[in-house]
């Protein structure tokens, strides 16, 4: 009889005031015992101050088959890059 | 390597023109040096071959543990004591990053258990030798971590994110674990004549096992080849083991001990050293299941999964009771 317990995405804050970033994932059988691993197997060497975790199955990703249809648009929006305007030098900085 | 002679399920290499437009899109990008991330589409052979590859590593760092662990209640001091459980620890925490990396393939994680403890899968001929005295351990460190290193550092650039990304978190932590390794060495050669001899007894022991990792020259092998296409694999096995020789070999030198090999020689020309071949027959008697302590590793290691489980078994009966409380108190309140 296989009882594996579930899946939990790990994510950690690092030292410097980011955000928190997927670090990996593990096995845990619930939510605190996850945190408890998480620390021993991603925080070893002081990499962290705060981890969360969520199980694996509770994440909607998108398909990667969707990935035209989904970022395409944004693509062909280069005036939302501030270089797309040439602002003359006697203005000074912008 | 960690992972030794990983089948392929190529009959030949096959070239872009004798592909389907979709495989020969993926090819196209892993040629184009981009990663392939988990749900996207791959051939069922690089999928099969990465499973193979990433298991067998991950069970290498579990197994890993096992002859070093022989000599945690035994270390010398204190201090060594610590170091030698935090490097262990490490180990185990490399195990888990690969199985990870293994899972997001659409294996679980109780298969691959099943095919270590059933004997199905393999792990690193290298950790069926036995650890019989302290030199052992910084030989262990030394030799087979920097062995592993050597192997490593070019797998953090495999074609398949998760396996890249757990190596580079791997080869991170590596360093120490090498170094740990000489510098108990370098201890104890500045010892006693018996400390200094135990040190050239370890080394005439681990060589040899430590060359063996790299595996068999693979230059004719289509595993290989097609494994190289993939960028799964990035370096020849020979040209591994020779990287490691030039490096290890002036290491060996400092600490005033003999490589146990008479055909050691430094070749001007190639700016390398010329070396012994390994005893190969002894290689494939290891990886078949009859090394001095396969048995051992694999009943120490299914003991410890044996014993564990009424242990796992509370901890879900456990997390299980917390849920059906929550669920409770939250209709309660409703
Ligand atoms: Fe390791
Ligand atoms: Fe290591």
């Amino acid at each position: 009889m296989s009882n594996e317990w579930p899946l939990w995405e790990v994510f950690i804050r690092g030292q410097h005031g980011l955000n928190h970033r997927h670090v990996g994932s593990l096995h845990a059988p619930d939510a605190e015992m996850a945190v408890n691993n998480a620390r021993d197997v991603y925080t070893r060497r002081n990499e962290g101050v705060s981890i969360w975790v969520v199980k694996s199955s509770d994440i909607t990703a998108s398909a990667p088959s969707e990935k035209g249809p989904l970022f395409d648009p944004s693509n062909s929006k280069v005036y939302r890059h501030p270089t797309f305007f040439e602002i003359p030098d006697e203005v000074g900085h912008m | 390597m960690y992972a030794q002679m990983v089948k392929t399920d190529a009959a030949r290499v096959r070239s872009l023109d004798e592909m389907d437009p979709v495989e020969r899109a993926f090819q196209e990008r892993v040629d184009a040096g981009q990663k392939i991330e988990p749900k996207e589409w791959m051939p069922e052979g690089y999928r099969k071959t990465l499973v193979r590859q990433i298991s067998q590593h991950a069970h290498s760092e579990i197994v890993g543990q096992l002859p070093e662990g022989n000599w945690i209640t035994r270390a010398p001091t204190l201090e060594r004591k610590a170091i030698l459980l935090a490097k262990v620890q490490d180990e185990a925490g490399h195990g888990l990053y690969l199985y990870c990396a293994a899972e997001t393939l659409g294996v679980s994680r109780d298969e691959m258990y099943e095919q270590l403890h059933s004997g199905k899968a393999k792990y690193s001929s290298i950790f069926n030798y036995p650890t019989l005295t302290w030199a052992d351990i910084g030989a262990i460190g030394w030799l087979v971590d920097g062995a592993a290193i050597m192997n490593q550092v070019p797998l953090q650039r495999c074609s398949y994110g998760p396996y890249s990304r757990a190596m580079i978190r791997i080869c991170k932590e590596e360093s120490f674990h090498q170094r740990q390794g000489y510098d108990a060495l370098m201890r104890m050669v500045k010892g006693t004549p018996a400390q200094k001899a135990m040190v050239q007894d370890a080394l005439n022991r681990w060589w040899w096992p430590s060359l063996m990792m790299f595996g068999p020259s693979d230059d004719a092998s289509v595993h290989s080849a097609q494994s190289m296409a993939w960028r799964i694999k990035q370096n020849s096995n020979d040209e591994l083991r020779q990287k490691f020789v030039d490096q290890t070999v002036p290491q060996a030198k400092y600490l005033g001990l003999t490589v146990p090999d008479p055909d050691l020689k430094w070749n001007e020309e190639k700016g390398g050293y010329d070396f012994g071949e390994p005893d190969w027959e002894e290689f494939f008697n290891v990886i078949a299941g009859n090394g001095p302590c396969n048995a051992e590793r694999l009943n120490a290691r299914k003991k410890a999964w044996d014993d564990g489980a009424w242990f796992r078994d509370g901890l879900t009966a456990h997390a299980n009771k917390m849920a059906d409380r929550r669920t409770a108190s939250k209709i309660a309140a409703e």
